[in-house]
């Protein structure tokens, strides 16, 4: 028996490392920390609920990509696109990566020497206490491609990273990076499916007064398969907002992990899952760990699942109120709407509290469209299927609020409503 | 009209018969009132008339303009021309107001085979009814109901009866929870709308409401029947000396009303 037989999966995953140039202490340093933590397993508490194994496998499960018929995402605004396909920056595809207020490399070609090098992965390595992280690490390791922001002044208009993937079997691993120096402003919007099986992570370091909005749109695909990671330290009067809208996936883990550092910082976190396992499966895992480590911090997490034919929805959140950090505001929501009875969502609402003078609340629900709601609906004249997809906006409301804009707010409930149009019955 | 004959009525998930045969006939253009004691089975009809789950029709039949209505769904009894005003209206966070307007109002024209109305026509209808209910667009803005306090939550049932335009409209204690100013609003908003091709239901506890909202025929309900029918007088008499002596005349126990 050959020595390679004997490995185990993970192992066998992490015999393949690769680390591709640039910011090789880094990449390095991941490695190490890889080989010493290892790749999850079923008997993972983190990964109870949420099957690694076809993302720890060598080979990914081949997916074949899907054609999304809807109007381009975002079209109508004007945005600085970026975009990979198959893994792969695309330069035709791209606008000129220049942008008044904001300086943008790529990974791949960014080398050793420059402003993200003593920034690459430290996020990400800060975010592996108290749980590992795994896939963010080895993504620091090995990750192919990605960019590089550096936010000076106020971005003069969004940045839209788009993934396209062409390829079955396309198992891309990439790593953004967005430095927001003091009082620097910078909208980010993520848009489709980066590969069949794809490893994202988004290193977001916000200063003093900065401001990062993100909204990200996962690809419509039904076989596909992603772990991703956005790893964020909010610093005084920071600001840091995320919503993502996931519609399909037969796996898709989002992971984030915000460490509020300064005094009087903002953290929201949202997102919308809708799944249907009518012919494809449908797993959709939320894990989300906050930590107050200042003053008068203010931290929302806001995660709403429609589920219907046996799809699943998971939530892990936690809130960690370090000693100190008086009068934090830490809210936490977790409610799924079950369209039938064979879905099921399962959550993990978590409070950690050292310091006396906090407000935190969590809740976590799940039920049934409201009967009485829906009969009310009706009895004005709409009908049932309608009366459903207008509960089921209702139902998502509050996570799709979270959105500060109302252009990219309006661009979501377009995509929810269309989704809720194909799934109807 | 609403022709209802012999209609019996238990809850689906219960032995229990709340309607023991009920015979109804509203004429085009005419306004009835409906009052009976509590449990009568006053708002049982409502709902079933409007085709809320939960009930069970045992015998008889109901229908509009020539509709079995017992058969359709509630959005096809809605586009027939039927509305039931709720007296619980029901918050739905996250919907705008107008948006539920809208979207009813083209799911009830496209339903009966009509265009649906432009953005702008609509807005100048709701501006034009929200203006004589005294409701603000706020209101028109803010989510189906939620923060709005129980007048604000009557009036917009009203303005949605006068935007959607039923033929057939059905007022559950629709009088409960106002103070007289807001009842007197609520009252005018429905005389506005009374109209030769238009009939309503109205059912209420207490004869202040039909002070205001002048009733052609009133019939008394009890023990899930109609049990005296009569004009304006009979309301009169039973805000006088209430309902004992009518109960006991049909020899219907006090509890079992």
């Amino acid at each position: 028996m050959s020595a390679v037989e004997k490995m185990t999966p993970a192992e066998a995953r992490l015999a393949r490392v690769s680390l591709p140039d640039g910011f090789g202490p880094a990449r390095r340093d991941a490695r190490d920390r890889l080989n010493a933590m290892g790749l999850p397993g079923r008997r993972d508490e983190y990964w109870r609920w949420t099957n690694p194994t076809d993302l720890i496998a060598p080979e990914p499960v081949p997916a074949t990509p899907f054609v999304d018929d809807e109007p381009e995402l975002f079209g109508d605004i004007d945005r600085l696109k970026i975009v990979f396909r198959d893994g792969v920056f695309d330069a035709e595809a791209s606008d000129d990566l220049a942008l008044e207020g904001i300086e943008i490399l790529r990974l791949a070609e960014a080398g050793d020497v420059n402003w993200a090098s003593g920034l690459y992965g430290t996020l990400e390595a800060a975010g592996q206490t108290p749980v590992a992280r795994p896939f963010a690490t080895l993504n620091t390791a090995s990750a192919t491609d990605g960019i590089l922001i550096r936010v000076t002044g106020r971005a003069s208009k969004p940045v839209n990273v788009i993934y396209d993937y062409s390829s079955e079997v396309c198992d891309p691993i990439l790593h953004h990076l967005v430095k927001l120096e003091e009082g620097a402003e910078i909208t980010v919007l993520e848009t489709g499916t980066a590969g069949a099986r794809a490893n994202q992570l988004w290193e977001v370091d916000v200063a003093k007064g900065a401001q990062f909005h993100h909204i990200r749109v996962q690809g419509r695909d039904h076989a596909r398969r992603a772990v991703t990671g956005i790893f964020t330290r909010v610093a005084e009067h920071g600001l840091f907002k995320s919503f993502t809208l996931t519609s399909n996936g037969a796996l898709t883990r989002n992971e984030c992990v915000i460490d509020i550092v300064g005094d009087d910082a903002n953290a929201h976190v949202a997102g919308a899952a809708l799944g249907d396992a009518k012919s494809d499966p449908f797993h959709h895992d939320d894990t989300v760990f906050i930590t107050h480590g200042a003053e008068r911090g203010e931290s929302r997490q806001v995660f709403k699942k429609v589920l219907k034919n046996g799809a699943e929805g998971i939530f892990q959140g936690k809130i960690l109120v370090k000693p100190g950090a008086q009068k934090t505001d830490g809210y936490q929501i977790s409610q799924s709407l079950l369209l039938d009875e064979d879905s099921e969502f399962l959550a993990k609402p978590e409070l950690e509290i050292y310091a006396d003078d906090v407000v935190c609340s969590h809740g976590s629900t799940t039920g049934a469209i409201d009967e009485t709601a829906l009969f009310y609906l009706r009895s004005r004249g709409v009908p049932h299927e309608e009366a459903t997809a207008l509960l089921v906006l209702s139902f998502l409301a509050d996570a799709i609020e979270e959105i500060a804009d109302e252009q990219f707010r309006d661009e979501i409930v377009t995509r929810l409503e269309s989704w809720l149009a194909r799934h109807r019955g | 009209m609403l022709e209802i004959k012999n209609l019996h009525v238990k809850l689906e998930d219960e032995d229990k018969q709340i309607l023991k045969g009920v015979d109804l006939s509203v004429e085009a253009g005419k306004v009835h009132a409906i009052m009976g004691p509590n449990g009568s089975g006053k708002s049982t009809l409502s709902y079933v008339l409007s085709g809320r789950d939960g009930y069970e029709v045992t015998e008889g039949e109901a229908s509009l303009n020539g509709l079995d209505l017992l058969e359709a769904e509630p959005e096809e009894r809605a586009a027939a021309g039927l509305f039931l005003a709720f007296q619980y209206p029901v918050e739905i966070p996250g919907v705008g107001n107008m948006t539920f307007l809208r979207t009813a109002l083209n799911a009830q024209r496209k339903a009966r085979g009509e265009a649906e109305i432009s953005a702008g026509d609509f807005l100048k209808l709701v501006r034009e009814k929200a203006k004589s209910l005294k409701i603000d667009a706020d209101m028109l803005k803010r989510p189906v109901n939620v923060g709005f306090s129980g007048g604000e939550k009557k009036r917009n049932e009203i303005l949605q009866m006068a935007i959607l335009e039923p033929k057939m409209c059905i007022l559950d204690e629709t009088d409960s929870g106002l103070d007289v100013d807001a009842m007197r609003l609520v009252a005018d908003g429905v005389n506005a709308l009374r109209d030769a091709g238009r009939s309503f239901l109205v059912i209420t506890h207490y004869q202040r409401l039909l002070d205001h909202i002048k009733p052609d025929v009133v019939h008394i309900m009890a023990g899930g029947r109609i049990i005296e029918t009569g004009g304006p007088d009979l309301a009169m008499e039973v805000e006088k000396n209430g309902y004992a002596d009518l109960l006991a005349k049909h020899g219907i126990a006090q509890e079992m009303a």
